[in-house]
């Protein structure tokens, strides 16, 4: 049977951002795809030389605008270890109530996104009105819809008021009374699971052996979360990862779903827990040495590799984000499906192109 | 580094990565450092239920790398990025983008070196 490539993307209805994959075709089936990258890459990682390691923190913010407080604090943790920093209780749990905050928001925008991928497009309209209230959240307690810049080293530069953390919760109660009526569309409707039950599959093994992390992992059944390392404040709040089991688009889609209870429950109890005192420590010295440090971003785990050489600008700055692991299991995702599946499929493992390239 | 860091020669690399994949370590990510004008450092994480694992290959900027994508299929993204930033070249990449992932084809610097070794043929570093 003759081979046909079809050019899948950069520019794509269902990508918000440019990534190009060449699919190799026969008749309607994807027998290969090979990704092409480099239409948003910033060498970010270089502006380490240019910048001292406070003023990377900016820069950091800036590799994903999804989760920018993400980026910003997997760096000051791995700096505040490199420096041996003690951060205060407070802002440890300050940062984990931003981080599930974004959580949320981008599971929103990733649900609706998804749902516009198969063609729903009054449950994208949906899911980005619920994300609204949380994207006002971001702007009341952070300055910003977009670029939350709360995270320095030492701590975190800006406090959260009793009548603000009320004001979050009632908030959170009205995004997770919208969600829960958007449940039984999401998980339970036929058209959605029409399209992504049994679709775009990655075994546990698969998963494990080509990398994935994040939802993309854990829809494949394995419970691994890099919070379960219980750094910042996750250490003394109740957290069990999200699991599904059939590793299809279906699963990594009712992971987040899930997940997005998970994070407002967690940003309830971190307020409720909220320690009193300071916010940030006075940071003295240069880093020196170097260190790996991990967070869980919304897509998966984030890594940072950090070299100091005592002196104000970095020997170098190292990012692999979430997305960057997942692609080696899209590969593996798309043979064998229609080509009609392939948005969908893609858009199963929550691309963030900005993220990747840097 | 909070652990360990294994150091790994070209010839000792292989043994030492199949051995992580029987043991069922998960492919984290490679990182690469320049030391100086000939050489650089390449990092290899590793995890396993949540402990990472490292190993260090120190090598000449104009010495090949041996690929490990035939044994982790997912190092073949991060060997080409190595590739296009650094001119660093992997010997058996499984997906070779020879250093065109990021870069156009007629860029011979590699941009994330201070200092260059040209991929042209008997013309100089700049």
């Amino acid at each position: 049977m003759a081979r046909t490539i079809i050019p899948f993307g950069p520019q794509h209805p269902v990508f918000p951002e440019p990534l190009h994959l060449k699919l190799v075709l026969e008749d309607e089936i994807v027998k290969e795809a090979v990704p092409a990258l480099g239409y948003v890459h910033r060498g970010l990682e270089m502006l380490a030389d240019i910048r001292d390691y406070h003023q990377m923190i900016q820069i950091c913010e800036r590799v994903c605008g999804i989760c920018s407080t993400i980026h910003a604090q997997c760096y000051c943790q791995g700096i505040e270890e490199l420096m041996g920093i003690e951060v205060p209780a407070r802002a440890k749990f300050l940062r984990v109530i931003w981080a599930e905050i974004h959580r949320v928001q981008s599971h929103l925008l990733w649900l609706g996104l998804f749902a516009d991928a198969f063609g729903f497009e009054s449950l994208f309209m949906q899911c980005w009105k619920i994300r609204e209230r949380v994207m006002d959240i971001n702007e009341a307690t952070g300055g910003n819809r977009v670029n939350v810049s709360v995270n320095i080293i030492g701590g975190v530069k800006r406090d959260l008021a009793p009548d603000m953390t009320r004001w979050i919760l009632s908030e959170l109660d009205l995004v997770e009374q919208e969600v829960k009526r958007l449940e039984k569309v999401l998980l339970h409707d036929y058209t959605v699971k029409k399209r992504t039950v049994g679709k775009g599959v990655l075994t546990k093994d698969q998963a494990l052996e080509l990398g994935a992390v994040g939802p993309t992992l854990r829809g494949s059944g394995v419970a691994q979360d890099i919070r379960q390392l219980g750094y910042a404040a996750y250490g003394d709040l109740s957290y069990t990862p999200v699991v599904a089991k059939d590793g299809d688009a279906y699963s990594r889609n009712r992971v987040r779903f899930l997940e997005t209870y998970q994070a407002i429950a967690l940003v309830r109890e971190a307020i409720s827990k909220l320690p009193p005192g300071e916010i940030s420590v006075k940071v003295k010295g240069k880093p020196e040495g170097e260190i790996v440090s991990r967070v869980e971003q919304p897509r998966g785990e984030l890594m940072y590799y950090i070299k100091g050489n005592g002196k104000k600008n970095l020997d170098r700055l190292r990012i692999r984000t979430p997305t960057f692991a997942n692609i080696p299991p899209l590969l593996s995702m798309l043979p064998g499906i229609e080509l009609a599946d392939v948005p969908v499929i893609v858009l199963s493992i929550d691309p963030c192109i900005s993220c990747t390239e840097r | 580094m909070k652990e360990e860091v294994i150091s790994v020669t070209p010839d000792t690399l292989g043994n030492k990565i199949a051995e992580m994949k029987k043991n069922g370590y998960r492919f984290v990510t490679m990182s690469c450092v320049e030391l100086d004008s000939d050489t650089v450092d390449i990092l290899y994480h590793f995890d396993k239920n949540l402990e990472l694992a490292h190993f260090r290959l120190t090598i000449p900027k104009n010495e090949a790398a041996p690929s490990i994508s035939p044994v982790y299929f997912a190092a073949f993204l991060v060997e080409n990025e190595i590739q296009d930033q650094f001119g660093i070249r992997f010997d058996g990449l499984a997906i070779d983008y020879n250093r065109t992932l990021y870069l156009e084809e007629e860029v011979q610097r590699a941009p994330y070196c201070r200092i260059t070794v040209s991929n042209v043929e008997g013309s100089e570093g700049d």
